[in-house]
C-alpha cells in the first residue's frame, strides 16, 4: 500500500480510514474534544451538553433505490446525533456543485432533503454553496453539520461497557451498501434492494429511556456491522462474541450478496443501529425498539465477554471464526 | 429445494464431524490437502477447522488463482491499465493484490488509471462495445472454471467483430500444480479434497493420474460445509482400507466426463504454455494458458507490449512451504507481522481465500484459545 | 476457487442466454455450456455463465446420506454449542 496518496480504500471506513483519521488527522488537530473518536463531539456549554457532529456525503449514483443524497446526508447527520444520545436541534448543509449540474436536478435532490429534515423533526439552519469547475465535484457534493441536546437520562460511551452486557441490532443489514453497489450499473443484477436510510432518533430517544442500561450506540455505516463491532470491541478493551445466524438479513438482500462474493458484514447500513445494552435490560431492550417502526426486526445478537486479546467472533452452526474489520471497499469476488 | 441451506445443516455438519472421530486413524497423523481456494475459503469462514479429530489436519494447497499470479505479471497488468487510451476490466479479486514495488490496481486507479470491476468477461466485452473510443483489455484469472468463461468471450468477440477489446490471459491449470505437489521432495500429502467447481468442467477423470502414479486417493467436494465434512470422511475411509480412487462427492454438478461444451470452447480459444510460473512454487510446465493464434487479433500481449519482467518474492516469504503442506501460516516468521492481508508480502496472504490470509482472517483465535486451555 | 451459486432458470433468452434467479435477485446468464436448459432447471453459475445444471436426484441422494448420518449418530443440542462460545468456551468442539 502507498503512503504518498490516498487511495479510495482509505475511505472505505474499514482498517485504513482508520490509519488515516488516526495517523493524520488526530494527530495534527490533537485536542480533548476529538480525542474520543465517537460519531459526536460533546461540548459543555452554560450548563447544556451540546453534540456537534459532521459529515460529507460523496454518494455515487446521487439517486439510488430508496433515497438520494439529500435524504442521506440528513438522515445520516441526525443519526451520528442520535447515537451519542442526543437529539437533533439544527443541521447546516454545504454544497459544492459542479459547473453544469441541472438545476432542476438539484432542486429536486434539495427538496428531498427538506422532506427528509421535516421527517426527523430538524431544520437545516444554515448552508453553504461553492461552484467548480467542470470535471471536479463528480457533480455534487454535500457536507454537513449537525448540533443537537444531549439526553440527559443517558450516559453513553464505549468506556461504560461491562463484560456480559448484550448486543442489540434494531434490524436487517446490508441494504444501503448493496443498493447503491447495484445502483452504479456494472453488475448486471437485478434485485429488489432499496437503501434502508432513515432517521434513527426516534428509536434512540426510546432507548434512552432505558437509563445507565443503555451503555453505548452506533450507526454501522460504511464497513458495516463488522467494522462497528471492530471498534467496539478495541474501545471497550472485551471481545464481542455473536451468533451470526441471529444477525437479520433479508433473503434478497443475502442472495445478492452470494452472488457477488461479498460478506454482508462489511456492507453499508443508514438506517440501522447497535446498542450496548446490560443483561438485565436486554428483553426490555428489544421490546422497546422492536415496537417502533424502524425496530421490527429487531434481534438480540450477542454479548461482551472478558479475552485476553480482544477480538469480534462469530459463532456459526459449525464453528466459530473471527470477523475482521474491512481493509477497504467490499469488492465482488469471483474465487 | 434450493441447493444451499439443505447442505448447510448444522446436525448434519455435527454428525459427520463425529463420524470423523471414527474414521480417523489410530496412532498416526493424517494431512489430508484441499487444493480448491473456495474449500480454505468455506472452511474456515464456517470454522470447520475446528470440528475435525485432533489426528486429521487439513492442509491449503495452491488452489487461489488470484494469489499464484506471479508479480511480474500483476505489474504487467498495471502497466496495461496505465495507458492512456486503456480501460482495464477486472474481476474485483484482483484490485488489491500488489505487484513487484507494492503497487496494485487500486492505486493505479487512483493515481488515474481506468481500472474497472467486472463479474463476467461478457461484461467487458459489453463494455467495449459501448465505449468504442476505449481499449478495453480484460485481465482473465482462474483455473479451469473460468476460463471457458474467457474463452466463449473471445469466440462472441471475434464472431461480433469488435476491434477494441482484448484480453490478458493468466489462466492456470490445477493438474500439472497438482503433480507438481505430489512430486516435490518430503510432500507428505496422504489424500487431497479435489476442487469441485474445476471439476464440473474438466471432469474427475484428470485426477486419477494421483491415485495410479502416487498411490493417494481423491475426492471431488462440493463447497458447503457438510459436502466438505463428507468428503474428510470419504477420504478417510480410503485411507483406513486401503484404498487409492477418485470419488466424487459433487456428484449433484460434477460429471465424470466434465462439460464437453465449455472444453471444447477452451480448446479453440487456448494453448497451453509451455511453462508458467506460480508464485511460490515456480515454474510449472504446461500449466498455463495462452490465447491461441486463431485468435491473436484478441491477445493483450500480441497488442501491447509489457515489461514482461520476472520479479522473485521477498527472501523471508516460506509460501512455498505453505503450499506445499510443509509449513502452516503461523510458522513463517513474517506471519501477522511483517505480512498481513493489507500488507501481505507473499501469495499465501494476498486473497481472502490464501492459506494465511483466511487463517488470519477468520481462524488465528484458534490458537489462542488453545494456548489457554 | 471458485464462486459458484446454484440459481433457477426463469426463462431461455434466445442467442445462448437465459434469466436465472437467486431467491430474487435476477441476472442474464450465458447458457452456451448447458444448452439444454430450460425454464424451471436449476443450474450452477459462475462468472455470468451457467456451468452444470444440477441433477435434482443426485442432490437428494446426497441429502439423503446426510440424513442417515444424523440418524446414526447422536448429535449434540445447538444450542449447547452456542452458549459455549459465547460464555467463553474453548470452541463447537462437538
Amino acid at each position: 500500500m502507498s503512503d504518498a496518496v490516498v487511495t479510495l480504500a482509505d475511505g472505505a471506513g474499514g482498517k485504513a480510514s482508520r490509519r488515516l483519521v488516526e495517523g493524520l488527522f488526530v494527530e495534527e488537530l490533537r485536542n480533548p474534544l476529538l480525542e474520543p473518536l465517537e460519531d459526536a463531539a460533546v461540548v459543555a456549554a452554560n450548563g447544556a451538553r451540546i453534540a456537534l457532529t459532521t459529515d460529507s456525503y460523496v454518494v455515487r449514483p446521487l439517486r439510488f433505490p430508496g433515497g438520494d443524497i439529500g435524504e442521506l446526508a440528513v438522515n445520516g447527520t441526525v443519526n451520528d446525533l442520535a447515537v451519542s444520545g442526543a437529539a437533533p436541534l439544527a443541521l447546516t448543509a454545504g454544497f459544492v456543485i459542479e459547473e453544469g449540474f441541472p438545476r432542476d436536478e438539484l432542486r429536486a435532490l434539495v427538496a428531498s432533503m427538506a422532506a427528509a429534515a421535516r421527517a426527523a423533526g430538524v431544520a437545516v439552519a444554515a448552508g453553504d454553496t461553492k461552484v467548480v469547475e467542470r470535471g471536479a465535484a463528480d457533480g455534487l457534493y454535500v457536507t454537513t453539520a449537525g448540533i443537537g441536546l444531549l439526553d440527559l437520562r443517558a450516559v453513553l460511551g464505549v468506556d461504560r461497557v461491562r463484560a456480559g452486557d448484550r448486543l442489540l441490532l434494531s434490524g436487517g443489514i446490508a441494504e444501503h451498501g448493496i443498493a447503491v453497489m447495484l445502483a452504479r450499473g456494472n453488475l448486471a443484477l437485478e434485485v429488489d434492494v432499496e437503501s434502508d436510510t432513515a432517521p434513527l432518533n426516534g428509536l434512540a430517544a426510546e432507548l434512552c429511556s432505558l437509563g445507565p442500561e443503555l451503555r453505548w450506540m452506533r450507526d454501522p455505516t460504511r464497513g458495516g456491522l463488522a467494522t462497528t463491532l471492530n471498534e467496539l470491541a478495541a474501545g471497550a478493551g472485551l471481545t464481542v462474541a455473536f451468533d451470526e445466524e441471529a444477525v437479520p438479513v433479508r433473503e434478497q438482500v443475502r442472495a445478492a450478496c452470494e452472488v457477488l462474493g461479498i460478506d454482508p458484514l462489511t456492507v453499508a447500513n443508514e438506517g440501522k443501529l447497535v446498542a450496548v445494552v446490560s443483561a438485565a435490560a436486554a428483553d426490555e431492550a428489544l421490546a422497546v425498539v422492536r415496537a417502533h417502526p424502524l425496530g421490527r426486526d429487531a434481534a438480540l445478537i450477542g454479548r461482551l465477554r472478558e479475552d485476553t486479546e480482544p477480538l469480534v467472533l462469530a459463532q456459526t452452526p459449525f464453528g466459530t471464526r473471527i470477523v475482521d474489520m474491512l481493509v477497504g471497499d467490499p469488492l465482488p469476488r469471483i474465487c | 429445494m434450493r441447493y444451499v441451506d439443505e447442505f448447510r445443516d448444522g446436525r448434519a455438519a455435527r454428525a459427520l464431524a463425529a463420524e470423523l472421530r471414527s474414521l480417523a486413524p489410530e496412532g498416526r497423523h493424517v494431512k489430508l490437502m484441499e487444493v480448491c481456494g473456495g474449500h480454505t475459503h468455506a472452511i474456515y469462514r464456517h470454522g470447520l477447522d475446528a470440528l475435525l479429530p485432533e489426528s486429521v489436519e487439513l492442509v491449503h494447497g495452491p488452489g487461489c488463482p488470484v494469489c499464484v499470479i506471479p508479480l511480474g505479471r500483476v505489474d504487467d497488468a498495471i502497466s496495461l491499465a496505465e495507458r492512456p487510451q486503456v480501460t482495464l476490466a477486472s474481476f474485483g479479486d484482483m484490485l488489491r493484490v500488489p505487484g513487484g514495488r507494492r503497487r496494485s490496481l487500486l492505486e493505479a486507479k487512483a493515481r488515474g488509471a481506468d481500472v474497472r470491476t467486472v463479474y463476467s468477461p461478457l461484461d467487458a466485452l459489453a463494455l467495449a462495445r459501448r465505449e468504442p473510443e476505449r481499449e478495453v483489455v480484460f485481465f482473465a484469472v482462474g483455473f479451469e472454471t473460468t476460463a471457458p468463461a474467457t474463452a466463449l468471450t473471445l469466440l462472441r468477440a471475434r464472431e461480433l467483430g469488435v476491434r477494441n477489446f482484448t484480453v490478458f490471459c493468466n489462466h492456470v491449470l490445477i493438474g500439472p500444480a497438482l503433480r507438481a505437489i505430489l512430486d516435490s521432495p518430503d510432500a507428505e500429502i496422504d489424500g487431497f479434497v479435489g476442487p469441485g467447481h474445476v471439476s464440473t468442467v474438466i471432469g474427475t477423470r484428470p485426477y486419477e493420474f494421483v491415485c495410479r502414479d502416487y498411490g493417494r486417493p481423491v475426492v471431488v467436494a462440493g463447497f458447503e460445509p457438510t459436502d466438505i465434512l463428507r468428503a474428510v470422511g470419504l477420504l478417510l475411509r480410503q485411507l483406513r482400507e486401503g484404498r487409492a480412487e477418485v470419488e466424487n462427492q459433487y456428484g449433484r454438478v460434477v460429471r465424470r466426463e466434465g462439460n464437453h461444451e465449455a472444453l471444447a470452447a477452451m480448446g479453440e480459444a487456448f494453448d497451453v504454455r509451455p511453462e508458467f510460473e506460480w508464485r511460490g512454487l515456480g515454474a510449472i510446465p504446461r500449466s498455463g494458458l495462452r490465447i491461441a493464434e486463431a485468435f491473436a487479433d484478441w491477445d493483450a500481449e500480441r497488442r501491447f507490449t509489457v515489461p514482461g519482467r520476472r520479479i522473485e518474492d521477498p527472501k523471508a516469504c516460506r509460501c512455498g512451504d505453505v503450499l506445499r503442506g510443509r509449513a502452516k501460516p503461523y510458522e513463517c516468521g513474517v506471519f501477522g507481522t511483517a505480512c498481513t492481508p493489507e500488507q501481505p508480502l507473499g501469495t499465501c496472504m494476498v486473497s481472502s481465500e490464501g492459506a494465511c490470509a483466511a487463517y488470519y482472517a477468520y481462524g488465528r483465535h484458534r490458537r489462542l484459545e488453545e494456548a489457554k486451555a | 476457487m471458485c464462486l459458484a451459486i446454484p440459481a433457477q432458470v426463469v426463462a431461455t433468452l434466445g442467442d445462448g442466454l437465459a434469466r436465472v434467479d437467486i431467491s430474487g435477485v435476477r441476472r442474464d446468464v450465458s447458457i452456451a455450456f448447458t444448452p439444454d436448459a430450460q425454464a424451471g432447471d436449476w443450474v450452477l453459475v459462475h462468472v455470468g455463465f451457467a456451468l452444470a445444471r444440477i441433477d435434482e436426484e443426485e442432490a437428494r441422494a446426497t441429502l439423503d446420506l446426510l440424513a442417515e448420518a444424523i440418524a446414526a449418530e447422536l448429535a449434540p443440542d445447538p444450542s449447547e454449542a452456542s452458549d459455549t462460545v459465547l460464555l467463553g468456551g474453548s470452541g463447537a468442539r462437538a
